[in-house]
C-alpha cells in the first residue's frame, strides 16, 4: 500500500505543478493513459487473489478517482487563470471617445420644426395644410385679392418681378401666401379650414427683413365664422405655440386689401431682458400677425357668394414667430447655413413636435 | 402722419389725457407709432449772460457768467460768435442730456478754465439745423423759467402709422373727427367762410386731361408780403419735421396737414398766360422745387403755361414759378387729381411728397374749394393782399356713394351684439348719413371716405368705434370626431425626407431660392432659367433650378470658416419654369470632406475616408426609403447630369421614364465653375416624381410565412469584364431561382494583373432559404450550377479558379 500512497503523492504533486492545460494533460496521460501508472496498477488487479483484489481494488480505484477529481479541479483553476489573464490583456481605455450617433449630429432647421409645430396645433383644430407655387401671376397675388391695379397698397409689397414673356405678361414671386386662398377656393367647396405655410418674397433686407421669408396663412370659410371665432382660434394658437398657460392679446383695427374688417394683433410681453421675450407677462405689446374677415370681393373671386359664405383669414411670419419663441437675434442667419448656427438653433431630428408629447422638449 | 397735441385740440374739445388719447387712437385703428412728450427739453432753462470775457488761452472762446435765475451766476465757456453780455438764451446745467450732441454734460475744463454748463444752439436742442450761434431770445424772456414751456416747445408730438385706406386721417381734423366719434371729446366746427373776392381771377385754367384732373380751383391774391410765417405755425411745422420756408409755402404745408388738403402756390409774376392741365409731352423736363430735373411723358399730368411745364400735378411744383420773399402776387391752387396716376407718377419719378401721399390715397373732393378758401384766409391774415374771385374748373360735384346696410351684418361678421341704433349713431358721428330706420338702411358715405364701398366696410367702422376689445372670443367647434390625417402625401414625404436625412447626421439648411444666374445656367439642363427683372443683388438674380448650387456654396462658406467636413441638406422647391407644375419639390444634399454617416475627420480608431459617390447614393436611397418609394424596384443607371463626375455618378429610375433622383461626386470642372473645392458629393431626389402609394382597403400587412428550415449562405467569385456592372451580376445570380434565393450581396471586388487585362473579380454571397424541405447536398450543387450558368450567360463571367 505504501507504494500507492507514494504514487498518489507524486501524481497529485505533478497535478498541482502543472502550469497549463497542456502540462496537466501530460500528467493525466502519464497517470491514467493506456500506459499510465494508475492504469498499470489497475491491470495488476487481474492477477491478484480474490482477497488481495478485495483490498487493492478499492484502493487503486479510490486513487484513480482522487486523481480524476484533482485533475478536473486543477483544470478548472487553470481555465479561470487563463480567462483572467486574457481579460487582463484585453483591457482597453474606455475613456477614449466614440463618435456621436448620426441622429444626434443631424439637425432640423427651425423653420421646418416650427412648421411641424404649427401643423400639430392646427391639425388638432381640424385644419389641413395647403400649399401653392412661389412663382405667381399678378392675378392671384394681387387682383384676386382685391388689390386694384395701380393701388398704393401694391407698392407696400416691394414685389420681385420676372422678365415679361412674349405676351408681355410678367410673373412675380408671391409677396404673401394669400394667393393660396384663391387657389383653394377655386379647388374646394366650403367649409374650408386650411393653413398655408410657405416661402414668400419681398425686395427688402435688414436684421428683421430678408428678400425671402416664410409666412403662415390661415383661412376659414363657412356660413358662420366671425371675428369672435377668429379671436378664439388665434388666441388658442398663440397659447399652444408659445407653450404658455395664458396670454394677453390685443386686436386692433387695421387695413389689408383682402380683408374687411381688418385687424392687427399684438401680444403682451416682457422684453426687459435683452435677447429674450416672455409672453403672458410684462407691459410691452408686440405685433404678431394681421387678420380679418375675408373681403367680399375676394370671396367673389374665389367663386363664392359673400352673402352666403363668410370667413376669416390671417397671416403671420413663421421666421418671426420662430425668432420670438427660440430667441434667434437675426433673421439673415436663418438662410446662411452656418453649421454652428444650425447646430445651436436647429432641432434633433427625432424630436418631433406633437401635442401629446409637447411641441418642444 | 405726425401732429402735436395742441394742434389736435384746435379741432377736438377734450379733457382726455395724452395717454388716453394715445390708447384710443391705437384702438380705433390709428396705430400710434411714437409719442414724443418733449420731456427731453425740460431741463433747459432760460438764462442771461451777465458778462462775456475773452478766454485767456483761446481766441475764439469766451468765459461767460450766466444767471439761471437763482441768483448764483455760474461760469460757462462758450465758443458761439453771438455770445455777448446781455444775451438771453437756453442753458443746460451739468447733468443735462443734450440731444443734439448726444452727450450728458458734466463740469469740465476747457483750455484750463472750468465750465459749469452750456448755452445751447437750436441744433443742440434738435429744434432746427441752426448752429451758427447760440439761441438768442428776446430780452424780456423770463430768466429761470423752462425754455420749452416758454417757447411752447413742450407740445407733445404724436406719430401714427396710417394705413393706406384712410386718406381722411392724413389731416389733424380727420383724426379729431375719429376720436370724437369714439367718445373722446367733441369735434369743433370745421366749416370755412368763403372769401369775397374782388374781380375775376386774372389767370384762366383749361383742363385738357379731365380723366386725370376732375377739378381745379384757383385764386390770385395780389399785393402780398411773403415774409416768415407766424411763430406758432413754424413751431407746429417744425414739431412734425417740416422746415419753415416762407409764409406762402408754410401755409400750403400747414393746410396739407391740418385738413389733408394739399395746395400749391405759384408766383403770379412768373406765370405766363393761362394754365393748362394736360399730359406731359415726351422729353419735356421740369426743374422741380427739390432742385432736381425730372423728365416727363404722357403718363404724367402737368400744369403748364406759355413757358412750358410749371408743376408736376399733385406731386411737386416747379422751381421757376415758386414763391419766394419777392413774391407779391400769388396764385393759390387747390385741385383734384386721379389717385392712381399720382401714385404711378410718384413711383416712376421717385418723388415722395406730402401732396403725393394724400392725392394717391384720395383727398376729399368736397374740400377742394373750402381748402382754397382756408388758404386764402391764412394768406390774407399773414401776408395781406387782395383776393380775386375764385376760379373753379372741371368740378362736377360729388355724388355720395350709397351702401345698403343691414344692421344685423355687424353681428354676422364680428359676433358683436350692437343695437342697430348704436351702429347708426356711430356712423353718423363719423359723417355717414343713414337714411331711414329699421333693419336695413341706406347709408350715404361721406366724401372724405373713398375707402368705403360696401356693408363690410360699415361693419368695420362700427366695430372699431364700438371697440374691438368688446368682442368676446367664441369657441369655433372644430370637430365632433377624432381628427383624420392632416397632411397630404407630398407633405408627409417632405417631412419624412427631412427627418431621414437628419438622422443620417446631416444638417438642414434653408438657402435662398435665388442663385447667381451663372450658377442657375450650370444646373438648369434643358429647362429655361427664370430670371428676376429686379433682383435685390446680382448674385440673387435667378431662381434655382436645383438645390445643389446653393448647398455647394453653403458648404464652401462653412469650409472657409474652418468647418471643412459638413453634411448639409435641404428639402424645398427647384424651379424648372414659371408654371406651378414646374416647381418641383426636391430633397437635395451635399457632403464635403470626410463628413460620412459614421462620423468625420480623424479618429484614434482609424481616420474617416473622404466622401464619395456611394455616400451620396446611400443618402439618396435613404430619402426614397423614407418617402415610401418602392426601393426594391428602382434601377440604378451609371452616369448622371453634367455637374457630376461621369464615371462616378448615377441616376435612380423607376421604369424607363420616371427619374427619381441622381447622385454622384461633382465634376472637377463644375467645382471650378462654382469656385469651390472638394471632396464633394451630392444627390437630389424629386419627391413629386415618386408615385402615390396605392390605396389600400385595410391596413393589414401581407401574411408572413417563416420557413422552418435553416437558411444557408454560399459564396461565389466570378471573373468578368471590367465593364460589367455588379448589379447585372447580382441580378443574374438572383434570377437563377427566385423562390430559393433570398438575397445576393457583393462582398468583394478585386482587379489585378493576375486576372488578365480589363478583368475584375466580383465575389458574391448568396443567401438560400429552403421553403418546402431541407435541401440536400445535390440540391445545393444543382442550384450553384444554375447560378454559375446564369451569370455566365448574362455577364460572360466565369467562376474564379
Amino acid at each position: 500500500m505504501d507504494d500507492l500512497d507514494q504514487l498518489e503523492k507524486t501524481i497529485l504533486d505533478e497535478i498541482a505543478g502543472a502550469g497549463d492545460e497542456q502540462a496537466l494533460e501530460a500528467v493525466r496521460v502519464s497517470a491514467l493513459g493506456k500506459k499510465g501508472t494508475i492504469s498499470e496498477k489497475l491491470k495488476t488487479l487481474g492477477g491478484m487473489s480474490p482477497e488481495e483484489r478485495q483490498v487493492m481494488g478499492p484502493a487503486i480505484n479510490g486513487l484513480k478517482n482522487r486523481v480524476n477529481e484533482a485533475l478536473s479541479s486543477r483544470r478548472a483553476d487553470l481555465r479561470d487563470a487563463a480567462i483572467a489573464q486574457r481579460l487582463e490583456q484585453e483591457k482597453v481605455d474606455v475613456t477614449l471617445p466614440v463618435p456621436a450617433s448620426p441622429a444626434e449630429r443631424g439637425r432640423i432647421h427651425p423653420i421646418s420644426q416650427v412648421v411641424d409645430e404649427i401643423a400639430a396645433i392646427f391639425g388638432d383644430l381640424g385644419f389641413s395644410i395647403a400649399e401653392g407655387p412661389d412663382i405667381e401671376t399678378d392675378y392671384y397675388n394681387f387682383t384676386a385679392l382685391n388689390f386694384p391695379e395701380g393701388h398704393p397698397a401694391r407698392e407696400m409689397h416691394d414685389t420681385f418681378f420676372f422678365r415679361p414673356d412674349e405676351k408681355g405678361e410678367r410673373k412675380l414671386l408671391r409677396t404673401h401666401t394669400s394667393p393660396v386662398q384663391i387657389r383653394t377656393m377655386e379647388a374646394q367647396k366650403p367649409p374650408i379650414r386650411i393653413v398655408i405655410p410657405g416661402k414668400t418674397y419681398r425686395a427688402d433686407s435688414d436684421a428683421t427683413h430678408t428678400p425671402m421669408f416664410h409666412q403662415l396663412e390661415g383661412l376659414v370659410i363657412d356660413k358662420t365664422a366671425n371675428v369672435a371665432n377668429m379671436k378664439w382660434v388665434l388666441t388658442e394658437f398663440c397659447k399652444a405655440y408659445f407653450e404658455v398657460p395664458s396670454l394677453n392679446m390685443r386686436f386692433r383695427p387695421s387695413f389689408f386689401p383682402f380683408t374687411e374688417p381688418s385687424l392687427e394683433v399684438d401680444i403682451q410681453c416682457d422684453r426687459s431682458n435683452p435677447g429674450e421675450v416672455r409672453f403672458g407677462e410684462g407691459d410691452d405689446w408686440m405685433e404678431i400677425l394681421g387678420c380679418g374677415m375675408v373681403h367680399p370681393n375676394v370671396l367673389r373671386h374665389g367663386g363664392l357668394d359673400p352673402d352666403e359664405y363668410q370667413g376669416f383669414a390671417w397671416g403671420m411670419g413663421i421666421d418671426r414667430i420662430a425668432m420670438l419663441k427660440y430667441g434667434m437675434p437675426d433673421l439673415r442667419a436663418f438662410f446662411d447655413a452656418d453649421v454652428r448656427w444650425l447646430d445651436h438653433y436647429g432641432f434633433r431630428p427625432l424630436d418631433m413636435p406633437t401635442l401629446f408629447g409637447g411641441l418642444s422638449s | 402722419m405726425k401732429f402735436t397735441l395742441s394742434w389736435l385740440k384746435d379741432h377736438l374739445d377734450t379733457q382726455a389725457t395724452l395717454d388716453e388719447i394715445v390708447e384710443k387712437l391705437t384702438m380705433i385703428g390709428l396705430e400710434v407709432e411714437s409719442v414724443d412728450d418733449k420731456s427731453a427739453l425740460k431741463p433747459f432753462v432760460i438764462a442771461k449772460v451777465l458778462s462775456a470775457e475773452k478766454h485767456p488761452d483761446a481766441d475764439r472762446l469766451k468765459v461767460l457768467s450766466v444767471d439761471q435765475g437763482d441768483g448764483k451766476p455760474v461760469q460757462v465757456i462758450c465758443g458761439a460768435p453771438n455770445a455777448r453780455t446781455g444775451l438771453v438764451g437756453a442753458f443746460a446745467a451739468p447733468g443735462t442730456y443734450v440731444p443734439g450732441i448726444d452727450t450728458t454734460l458734466s463740469v469740465g475744463k476747457i483750455r484750463g478754465v472750468e465750465s459749469h454748463g452750456m448755452m445751447c444752439s437750436e441744433r443742440e436742442l434738435q429744434l432746427s439745423d441752426e448752429h451758427t450761434g447760440i439761441i438768442d431770445l428776446p430780452e424780456d424772456a423770463p430768466v429761470g423759467a423752462s425754455f420749452a414751456e416758454w417757447a411752447k416747445l413742450d407740445d407733445p408730438v404724436i406719430e401714427i402709422g396710417l394705413t393706406p385706406n384712410r386718406p381722411d386721417c392724413t389731416s389733424v381734423y380727420g383724426i379729431a373727427r375719429d376720436l370724437a366719434a369714439a367718445g373722446l371729446g367733441t369735434l369743433k366746427e370745421g366749416a370755412i367762410e368763403p372769401v369775397a373776392g374782388q374781380d375775376a381771377c386774372p389767370v384762366d385754367v383749361k383742363i385738357e386731361a379731365p380723366e386725370l384732373c376732375p377739378g381745379f380751383a384757383l385764386r390770385q391774391v395780389s399785393g402780398v408780403k411773403n415774409g416768415a410765417s407766424p411763430k406758432w405755425m413754424q413751431q407746429r411745422l417744425m414739431a412734425i419735421g417740416l422746415r419753415p420756408i416762407n409764409a406762402l409755402v408754410d401755409i400750403t404745408n400747414y393746410v396739407t396737414f391740418d385738413r389733408g388738403r394739399p395746395l400749391h402756390v405759384f408766383d403770379a409774376a412768373k406765370v405766363k398766360g393761362d394754365l393748362v392741365i394736360r399730359r406731359g409731352k415726351e422729353g419735356e423736363k421740369l426743374l422741380a422745387l427739390d432742385g432736381r430735373e425730372y423728365e416727363l411723358g404722357p403718363d404724367n399730368c402737368v400744369i403748364a403755361d406759355e413757358n412750358g411745364v410749371e408743376s408736376i400735378a399733385g406731386v411737386m411744383g416747379g422751381e421757376h414759378s415758386g414763391c419766394d420773399e419777392n413774391t407779391t402776387d400769388v396764385l393759390i391752387e387747390s385741385a383734384l387729381w386721379e389717385p392712381y396716376n399720382i401714385a404711378r407718377t410718384g413711383r416712376d419719378l421717385g418723388i415722395i411728397t406730402d401732396a403725393r401721399y394724400r392725392f394717391e390715397r384720395g383727398v376729399d373732393p368736397e374740400f377742394m374749394v373750402p381748402g382754397l378758401e382756408l388758404a386764402t384766409h391764412l394768406v390774407q391774415e399773414n401776408c395781406g393782399g387782395v383776393a380775386s374771385e375764385r376760379r373753379v374748373v372741371g368740378y362736377e360735384g360729388h355724388t355720395p356713394k350709397r351702401v345698403t346696410f343691414p344692421t344685423q351684418e355687424v353681428e354676422r361678421l364680428t359676433g358683436l351684439d350692437v343695437p342697430g341704433e348704436e351702429s347708426l349713431s356711430i356712423l353718423s358721428r363719423l359723417g355717414f348719413e343713414p337714411q331711414g330706420s329699421g333693419e336695413t338702411v341706406e347709408v350715404a358715405v361721406p366724401s372724405w371716405r373713398p375707402d368705403v364701398d360696401g356693408k363690410a366696410d360699415l361693419v368695420e367702422e362700427v366695430m372699431r368705434i364700438h371697440g374691438v376689445n368688446r368682442i368676446e372670443p367664441q369657441v369655433m367647434v372644430s370637430k365632433d370626431t377624432v381628427s383624420t390625417r392632416v397632411l397630404t402625401t407630398g407633405q408627409i414625404r417632405t417631412r419624412a425626407a427631412k427627418r431621414a436625412l437628419g438622422v443620417r447626421g446631416m444638417m438642414e439648411a434653408v438657402t435662398w431660392s435665388f442663385v447667381p444666374e451663372t450658377h442657375a445656367k450650370l444646373f438648369a439642363g434643358d429647362h429655361p432659367v427664370q430670371i428676376l427683372a429686379n433682383p435685390i443683388a446680382s448674385d440673387m438674380s435667378a431662381m434655382r433650378p436645383s438645390l445643389l448650387p446653393g448647398l455647394v456654396a453653403a458648404a464652401q462658406r462653412n469650409a472657409d470658416r474652418g468647418f471643412a467636413d459638413v453634411a448639409l441638406f435641404e428639402v424645398g422647391a427647384a424651379y424648372e419654369g414659371d408654371r406651378p407644375e414646374n416647381q418641383r419639390q426636391t430633397a437635395g444634399g451635399v457632403r464635403r470632406g470626410t463628413a460620412r454617416l459614421e462620423g468625420a475627420g480623424r479618429n484614434w480608431s482609424g481616420n474617416v475616408a473622404p466622401v464619395d459617390v456611394f455616400v451620396a447614393k446611400a443618402d439618396a436611397l435613404a430619402v426614397l426609403e423614407a418617402c415610401g418609394a418602392p426601393v426594391d424596384k428602382v434601377q440604378i443607371e451609371a452616369g448622371g447630369p453634367d455637374w457630376y463626375h461621369p464615371g462616378r455618378s448615377g441616376t435612380i429610375k423607376l421604369g424607363p421614364k420616371i427619374v427619381l433622383g441622381t447622385f454622384g461626386e461633382f465634376h472637377p470642372r463644375m467645382l471650378e465653375a462654382l469656385d469651390v473645392s472638394g471632396p464633394l458629393c451630392g444627390f437630389e431626389i424629386f419627391i413629386d416624381a415618386i408615385p402615390e402609394p396605392k390605396a389600400r382597403a385595410t391596413r393589414t400587412k401581407p401574411r408572413l410565412d417563416i420557413s422552418p428550415f435553416q437558411a444557408v449562405k454560399r459564396d461565389f467569385a466570378f471573373v468578368v469584364d471590367r465593364e460589367v456592372e455588379a448589379a447585372r451580376l447580382t441580378r443574374a445570380a438572383a434570377a437563377a431561382d427566385k423562390k430559393l434565393i433570398r438575397d445576393v450581396g457583393v462582398f468583394d471586388v478585386f482587379e489585378g494583373a493576375s486576372l488578365g487585362e480589363d478583368k475584375k473579380s466580383v465575389a458574391i454571397e448568396v443567401t438560400i432559404q429552403p421553403v418546402e424541405k431541407t435541401l440536400t447536398e445535390e440540391d445545393f450543387e444543382a442550384l450553384a450550377d444554375r447560378i454559375v450558368q446564369n451569370v455566365g450567360k448574362q455577364t460572360g463571367g466565369v467562376l474564379r479558379g
